[in-house]
This record gives C-alpha cells, structure tokens and sequence, in this order.
C-alpha cells in the first residue's frame, strides 16, 4: 500500500460524527455537507484543505452516529488519512469499508503541531512528523482490513470475488 | 464463552471464538433508515445482485426526517420506497406505520434472542435486551450485507455489569445506562460487549431493558446484551416470539472489566452539556434555565415512558417559555397512549404531542434548538450542535426527569415536585 504524506489537521479527543457532519444535512448531497464538515471546530476547514492532507486526532475520534457520510466527506475533501489514539468502531469499520485508511497510534496527537507534515505508512502501522521526531508505531490492521482498504473498499472485494453481477 | 461470542459463533458455523478474531457472519436481519438507506442502497446496487439476500430479513424504516421537513428528505424517502417495491422488502414502513426503528422492531416481533441484526444506525445495539446480538455499521456495509446476508465482525471481549438491588423511585433504565456511561467514560467500552447480569435485572422492565442496551454505543460499545429471564419471554409472547429463559454464561476468557451498579443507591441521572458521559445525580445538576423538554427518542419513546411523564405531569402546568414536545415512539406507543388517557394530561400541561419520528434528536426537525437555548431530553445524545445550533445546550435525562424539568423550567428531581 501506498504510503502517504500530507499537512496535518490537529483536533482534539471525542470528535463526533455530528461535528463531521451535523444531522440536519443527512439529506444533503456530499458537495454540501462538505460546506460545514468540521465547522463547529474548525470553521477554516472547508476553505484551506487540500487535497492529501491528513487528519490526526485525539482519542475516540468518529464516535456517535453511524452515518457514512462522515468518512465520506472526509474522503471526498481529500483527506488521504486519519491517524487517532483511537477510534469509535463504526467510523473505524466504515472508512475501512469504503477505503479511508485509518491508523490508531497511542500519543499521536501530542507528537503533532496543526500544520505539521505526517508520513504514514498503514501496511506497517507507522506514522512520522516529517519536522523531526520519532517513528511512532501504531496498531497494524489485520491482513483482510488491508486488503479491503487496498481494492478501494469493501464493494470492490466483493465485486472481484463474485465476478460482478450474477 | 461471552453470550455475544456465542451468537456471533454460532452465526459463523464456528465452536467458539476468541476475542480479538475476524469472522465472516450470516445475519439475520438487516436495518436502514431513510437517512442510510440510501447510501446503502447505492452500494447494494453497484453489486449487481439484482435481488436482495432474503426479502423478508431486510427491514427500512422512514423515520428520521419524516413526516418529510423538506424536498431533500422526501426524495431520499421516494428512493428508498421504489427500492422497497422493486426489491420486494417485506418490514416496510412508511406513512402511519412508522415507528422509531427500534422502538418499532421489537414491537413488531422481529427480534428473537440468540439473532444476529446489523443495522445503519448506531443504536440498533438496543436489541441486547431481548438476548440478540444486535450492532450498528455503516451503510456501505448494510448495502453489502443486503445483497450477502453477510458481514465480517470482530469478536468482542466482554465487559460485566453486575446489577443488584431494586429501583429507587423515578429511576429507571436511562439511569442505570446513564451512570454507567459516566462510569466508564465515552469511550470505555470500545469494542466490547457489555454483558448485563445479575438479580437487579428482574427489577428494570423490558422498556427499561431497551433503553439501557440502546445507549451502549454511547460508551463505545459494540452491543449491550441481557439474559432472557421470563419477563422478557412473556414480553416476547406477547409480540409473537416464542423463546425460553436463558441467562447469561460466564465468560471464560474473562472481563476486561467487571462494574457493579447497586439499583439501591441509583438516583436519576442527568449528563451534562457536551458528552452522554457527563452524568451527574439530578440533584447535582446545574438550576440552568430550560426552552425546551423534549420525550421520546428511540431510548425513552416506549409505554412505560409515556406513563412515567404523564404522572408527573397529571394536574401540572408546563412553565412558560418552555416547549415541552412529547413523541411517542410508534403507533402502538400513540395508541395505547391515546387510549390510556395520557395524551389529555400531555394537553392540559400544555405540551405538543408529535407523531413518531427520530426529528429533534438528532437536529432534523420538529423541535431544533437556537443560539444560547437549552433542552432537557429523554434522547441519547448531547454532543456540541447535536439539537441545532452549535451554541445550543442539551441535557439528558429519564422522562420523569424531563417532565418535571419542563413543569419548574430548570432542571428538577421529580420527587421534588410539590
């Protein structure tokens, strides 16, 4: 798997899938919710991310809500990562399932500053702050939560697997 | 082996399973709404199945933005029923069947103990109180599940709620998550199981039951799940469901952690501004000026918390400058209700009775918070903008708690209530 390299987005612990995405716009399409993705905390993010750029968090980050759209949007605004101390598991579950990688790393957010460079490495767990700093490990995916992640999600496996429609 | 290990073993053809593995599961049933189901509906189509896995093991539910607010959710809810009727779905619900998914469900006879139930939402993990192993996904995941009936899922280690003594008045299920919940912070039981047990049990009702598995995700939870005792079979006969007692076994991997919660002592909760973790006793909540008082939600929508906010409310006045919305959560809840005499005294005390839908909860309608307003409210969440607007403060707590809150206008014990 590739390994990435971008700016850092820096929040904090809890982060939820409402600040991701706020309830009100579950009827929206992707391109608006992109709008106020993250407003609440961040009211810059929709107009300075770029493209590959990463987020690295504090703990539980994705947590509440089920809703897709949280790693969707993330995904769509170009974000090319998201590494936290830890995850709430349906966000964890769901960016892998639509081929968002995401690392948990114990201590991340205190080896970054807001604006940093992260080099990660999924496949070996790894993340790095470009400015100096130690490699931090973080916890390795499993082979098959690779594998989905590489083929771009879970519908691409199983498409590959059935041979497409029957 | 955990109970939840159990289910999902036996759900994967497998003996056993440790915590910590991967397994590919066979579901028996899968649950979207009209705010997930249409993602999930457009990965089940870029399958190419042409049908989905069993038509009488999918289930959708219009009932977060519906009555429909707007265009957008109405054309959501216009997708997801030609889906229903091209795919021939059977647990179709729209109109005046709607319910609150999970209070709907269970209700409906569609859960059995011992069932494995995925759902795009993340409180489908309510479905533990009736002994099935029942958790929320993404819809990308639902959508595969629809046309495979599959999913891969981690088994979970196992975390103990050992519950002794008997309810205090006006304390309930809500309280009993609630504290539990700030016991173990938001993310305390990340991926795991949280396995209740002990004889304090037979003393929370099965509503109760529901609403204390609902919130299990709010502490990171994979699923809630209790043993089926013959309160809950006889509540399963009633809808349909034949099933036999069965209490949980110990886990002989053992507990991650293991927590006591004495009904003695359990005073109701209230969890303040901005985590469902921030619980505190009612009595040691902050006297903030309320808006609003918002009952119901798929956590306090059931009978027993429509009768609980009518005896608090019976021969009461709700406090001016409060909105007090009730929403009972299905049409039999509104029913029975109505039948009961509830919604004359939800009248006289000056609230607005609402049709069943998830709206206020999670900031959709009927019932959205402006700059600087608080609420108190019987739903499960309090995060930053979780109601409307991100200046806005919500406070949750059990319907006794939110009735007699909305009658002082400041957040109140009803025991208190002269």
């Amino acid at each position: 798997m590739e390994q990435f390299q971008g700016r850092v987005w820096l929040l904090g612990d809890n982060l939820d899938t409402d600040v991701i995405c706020p309830g009100r716009l579950l009827d929206a399409p992707i391109e608006e919710i992109a709008e106020h993705a993250l407003e609440s905390v961040r009211p810059e993010f929709r107009a300075e991310v770029r493209p590959g750029d990463v987020i690295v968090a504090g703990g539980n980050f994705g947590c509440g809500s089920s809703r897709e759209q949280a790693p969707q949007v993330l995904k769509a605004m170009g974000i090319s990562c998201v590494v936290a101390e830890s995850f709430g598991r349906i966000f964890f579950r769901s960016a892998i399932a639509i081929g968002l990688p995401v690392l948990a790393c114990k201590d991340v957010a205190g080896a970054f500053a807001d604006g940093d460079t992260a080099s990660i490495d999924v496949e070996k767990a790894s993340v790095t702050n470009v400015a100096g700093g130690a490699v931090m490990s973080g916890e390795r995916l499993s082979p098959e939560m690779l594998e989905i992640i590489t083929r771009g999600g879970i519908l691409e496996l199983l498409k590959e697997k059935t041979g497409g429609a029957q | 082996m955990s109970q939840s290990r159990k289910i999902l073993a036996r759900h994967a053809g497998r003996e056993s399973l440790k915590p910590g593995e991967l397994v590919e599961a066979s579901v028996d049933l899968v649950l979207a709404n009209d705010i997930t189901a249409p993602l999930a509906i457009e990965e089940f189509e870029k399958l190419g199945r042409g049908k989905v896995f069993d038509t009488g093991k999918v289930v959708l539910v219009l009932d977060h933005f519906t009555p429909n607010r707007d265009i957008a959710s109405a054309e959501q809810c216009a997708f997801v029923r030609r889906f229903a009727r091209q795919y021939s779905v059977e647990h179709f619900y729209d109109g005046g069947e709607v319910g609150i998914e999970h209070v709907l469900l269970p209700e409906e006879g569609l859960i059995a103990p011992g069932s494995l139930v995925i759902g795009a939402d993340s409180h489908t993990c309510t479905y533990g109180a009736l002994g099935a192993f029942a958790t929320g996904m993404g819809s990308t995941d639902v959508g595969a599940a629809m046309a495979t009936g599959k999913a891969w899922f981690r088994a979970p280690e196992a975390i103990k709620v050992n519950v002794t003594g008997k309810l205090r008045p006006w304390s309930g299920g809500k309280d009993v998550i609630l504290y539990l919940i700030g016991r173990l912070g938001v993310d305390g039981a990340t991926y795991h199981s949280l396995e209740f047990v002990g004889d304090g049990i037979a003393d929370i009702s099965v509503d109760g039951r529901l609403t204390a598995a609902n919130m299990a995700i709010e502490a990171g939870a994979k699923n809630g799940i209790f043993g089926v005792d013959l309160q809950a079979v006889e509540y399963l006969a009633s809808v349909g469901v034949a099933a036999e007692e069965q209490a949980l076994e110990p886990d002989e991997y053992g507990y991650t952690s293991e927590l006591d919660i004495d009904l003695d002592v359990l005073e109701p909760q209230v969890a303040l501004p901005h985590l469902p973790s921030n619980a505190v006793p009612v009595g040691e909540a902050p006297k903030v000026k309320l808006d609003q008082s918002v009952i119901g939600s798929c956590t306090n929508g059931r009978m027993e918390d429509m009768r609980l906010a009518a005896e608090v409310l019976r021969g009461r006045k709700v406090a001016t400058g409060v909105r007090l919305i009730i929403i009972p959560g299905s049409p039999r809840v509104y029913r029975k209700s109505m039948e009961e005499g509830l919604f004359d005294i939800y009248l006289d005390a000056g609230a607005v009775i609402s049709p069943p839908t998830c709206g206020p909860c999670l900031g959709g309608h009927m019932g959205i918070l402006a700059a600087g307003e608080r609420a108190i409210s019987t739903t499960n969440r309090n995060f930053t903008g979780r109601m409307g607007h991100r200046e806005s403060e919500v406070y949750l707590s059990n319907p006794a708690v939110a009735a007699a809150s909305a009658v002082t206008g400041t957040i109140t014990d009803p025991g208190e209530l002269s």
